[in-house]
């Protein structure tokens, strides 16, 4: 563009292919957010599969699956108590004092047991500190094990199979009704509701009186 | 200082209209007078002298920011009951103090008051670094700032949101709409005018970043008519804005149960307090400025005067709310309430309501006088007053009535820490750090709209001549027109 005699600077024919990778820009990267921020960041992704490699081997699946142990067994405050109990060494050794007593594979336990030194077992369920979360009070109510800890007698290394996130926490706390089970069936890892969860759910929570709060201060204290 | 009689264009005089800007520049003149301002190789000296003072309080606020994330807000002097204190007066302050721009560049642009023109670009410019300073307050009074982000409802796995009920959520809302739609009105405003700091760069990188900034602008016909729709429509946006915005800010207080604070009359009081405020600041900057550099005959002694008799009209309305907050407490019955207002006046504070009342109510009834509203140092000290007056409203609405509540046994006193005194000079320091680049870099005079208001711009329509009398000889021939258009470029 020349007028005066004196050009103007204008911007080069080239910018123009720049709109292109702008546009494509534009699309690209709201998209490349998203599916970073809500799938890549998410608790569902980044928590759920934990597994880690336990001092012990051992099997829920043979414990629970095959030999039918009940949860509450080894867990045994989980009625009463907000933590659920990691059971100390000498719940093992009311078995295994005669049962495989000399097996290799349980050899810390025994160790544990000679010293008193409990087993450094690693926690699998990690919720933040800020976060007060009471095993007896979803207990009581028959929300079952199975519906945050998954099919605990199927592994033989115990996972997470939740996101335990808030967002989580608050799809029961808001609409309960689908996880609610009789609360004397709460261990039971493969009991299915006898008509529509919904419906069930919904008769054993007006029976029960279950009214799950969404304060802040419920589960922050 | 007062004005020699031919920059005098304050008169009013039937069936003649005023100029608008004064002297018998051509178009060509008018870029000449602003562009060179920010053309010169080296700043005045004053320039450098504010500038290096500024920077030095801008620094101080960034110290005072880090004390306060390191330390906490425990630094400051807030405590139960007086929760709110210099963070929330501050923060009235300055977004109050935006609210001029707004007006003079958008509500005087649709209703055609074309006396704006001169003035636009600059309080728009003060608007938007005002903002820039109030946004600063809600951020860090929260504690916390690096959680700021939780004040936007986006998704999160927590599956929370903000309380949508409560009114400091709607002023995030207000504060950063208000923002964005000020800075793309001055952005857009300011296009033809980057292009022709452009096309008289002298430097390869002045070119470019001109260049860049004038987004290709070549002044052809379909640009203006897209510019002209665009700046329109951005005027029909921002326009609600000026009421809406401080109206918000106001229901952050009338919202609450407070005496004092729970009032009907909060947000049409806190709007004209701050284009009061607003239009004070502007004189406040433009009086020297228009002075340094030597802009005279475009902001002209009616600019002064019209912004004066804004500056009393407003003043009224604000002195008639400090009456009316007195009668309404009285006429409520309502024990708090009149005490709220008893305490106000003659209670531990009061210093600070005599101080308000005397700078917003008393100060400003010399504008009745036309000497005071045409003799620029008056009308600086004027408006000196009235920004002080005003940040002292806000001080004495936030803090009286959170000292003084219902329960005696609940009362407390306020005084701030050098830290929070440091922080507000401190945010004066940022203010006018942005404002002096804001003069350095960029035309502070919205030029191509200048032209359209000088008598020039409307001579070949024969009676209709636009703004102002030409005084002399009518030129004819259409190319000596297009001559002076043509000369704008060089």
């Amino acid at each position: 563009m020349s007028e005066h005699g004196r050009s103007r600077w204008v911007f080069p024919p080239w910018v123009n292919q720049l709109r292109v990778v702008a546009g494509v820009a534009l699309v690209v990267i709201p998209v490349y957010l998203v599916v970073l921020v809500g799938f890549g960041a998410s608790p569902r992704t980044t928590d759920v599969g934990y597994a880690p490699e336990q001092p012990v081997p051992y099997s829920h699946a043979l414990h629970v699956g095959q030999l039918g142990l009940d949860c509450r067994y080894c867990h045994n405050t989980v009625e009463e108590a907000a933590k659920a109990a990691i059971p100390p060494t000498q719940t093992c050794m009311n078995c295994h004092a005669r049962i495989r007593a000399a097996s290799p594979k349980l050899l810390s336990v025994r160790e544990s047991y000679a010293t008193g030194m409990p087993i450094p077992w690693v926690r699998v369920h990690d919720l933040p500190d800020y976060v007060y979360f009471d095993h007896s009070a979803h207990v009581r109510r028959g929300v079952g094990c199975v519906s945050c800890h998954g099919r605990v007698d199927t592994m033989e290394v115990v996972q997470q199979v939740e996101p335990l996130s808030m967002g989580w926490c608050l799809d029961c706390h808001r609409n309960p009704d689908p996880h609610l089970r009789p609360p004397e069936l709460v261990t039971s890892m493969d009991w299915v509701p006898p008509e529509k969860p919904e419906v069930y759910g919904r008769r054993l929570r007006e029976q029960l009186g279950i009214r799950p709060s969404t304060d802040c201060g419920t589960c922050h204290r | 200082m007062s004005q020699p009689a031919i920059w005098d264009n304050s008169h009013d005089q039937p069936g003649h209209r005023a100029p608008l800007v004064l002297g018998d520049d051509s178009f060509g003149a008018i870029t000449q007078r602003v562009a060179t301002i920010v053309e010169k190789p080296k700043p005045p000296r004053w320039w450098t002298v504010t500038f290096s003072i500024s920077l030095a309080f801008t620094v101080v606020l960034l110290a005072m920011l880090a004390y306060l994330f390191t330390v906490g807000v425990g630094v400051w002097g807030l405590n139960v009951p007086v929760a709110w204190g210099f963070d929330i007066t501050n923060f009235v302050f300055w977004v109050g103090i935006g609210h001029a721009g707004t007006l003079i560049s958008a509500i005087l642009f649709l209703f055609r008051q074309k006396w704006r023109t001169s003035i636009n670009r600059f309080a728009e410019g003060m608007t938007i670094f005002a903002v820039i300073c109030a946004g600063i307050f809600p951020a860090i009074h929260t504690g916390r700032p690096w959680f700021d982000y939780w004040l936007f409802p986006y998704p999160n796995q927590m599956q929370m949101w903000p309380n949508f009920r409560s009114p400091l959520m709607w002023d995030v809302f207000a504060v950063s709409t208000y923002f964005t739609v000020s800075l793309m009105f001055w952005y857009v405003g300011m296009l033809p005018d980057l292009a022709t700091l452009r096309d008289r760069a002298q430097t390869k990188l002045r070119q470019l970043v001109y260049g860049i900034l004038a987004l290709g602008w070549r002044g052809s016909a379909r640009h203006w008519h897209r510019y002209e729709r665009v700046y329109l429509l951005l005027a029909a946006l921002a326009t609600p804005l000026v009421l809406s915005v401080h109206s918000v800010v106001s229901f952050d207080f009338a919202v609450s149960q407070l005496p004092g604070w729970h009032a009907t009359i909060f947000p049409p009081y806190f709007v004209a307090g701050a284009i009061f405020s607003g239009f004070a600041m502007v004189l406040t900057l433009l009086i020297p400025i228009r002075k340094a550099f030597h802009l005279e005959e475009l902001v002209t002694t009616r600019h002064l005067d019209n912004m004066a008799k804004i500056l009393l009209a407003t003043g009224l309305m604000v002195g008639y709310a400090y009456g009316i907050e007195f009668f309404t407490a009285w006429y409520s019955g309502n024990h708090f309430e009149a005490f709220t207002f008893y305490n106000r006046a003659l209670g531990p504070y009061s210093w600070a309501y005599w101080i308000m009342v005397f700078c917003n109510v008393v100060v400003p009834q010399m504008f009745w006088f036309k000497k005071a509203r045409t003799t620029p140092w008056i009308l600086l000290v004027g408006s000196l007053f009235v920004n002080v007056g005003m940040w002292f409203e806000r001080f004495v609405i936030v803090v009286t009535s959170l000292s003084r509540d219902f329960l005696p046994g609940n009362w407390g006193i306020y005084k701030p820490t050098w830290v929070e005194l440091l922080t507000l000079a401190g945010s004066f320091g940022l203010f006018l750090t942005l404002f002096l680049l804001f003069l350095r870099f960029l035309p502070m005079v919205a030029m191509a709209e200048v032209k359209s208001v000088v008598p020039q711009a409307g001579l070949e329509r024969g009676p209709h001549r636009g703004h102002g009398q030409y005084w002399g000889e009518i030129p004819h021939q259409h190319e000596e027109i297009l001559g002076g258009e043509g000369r704008e470029q060089r």
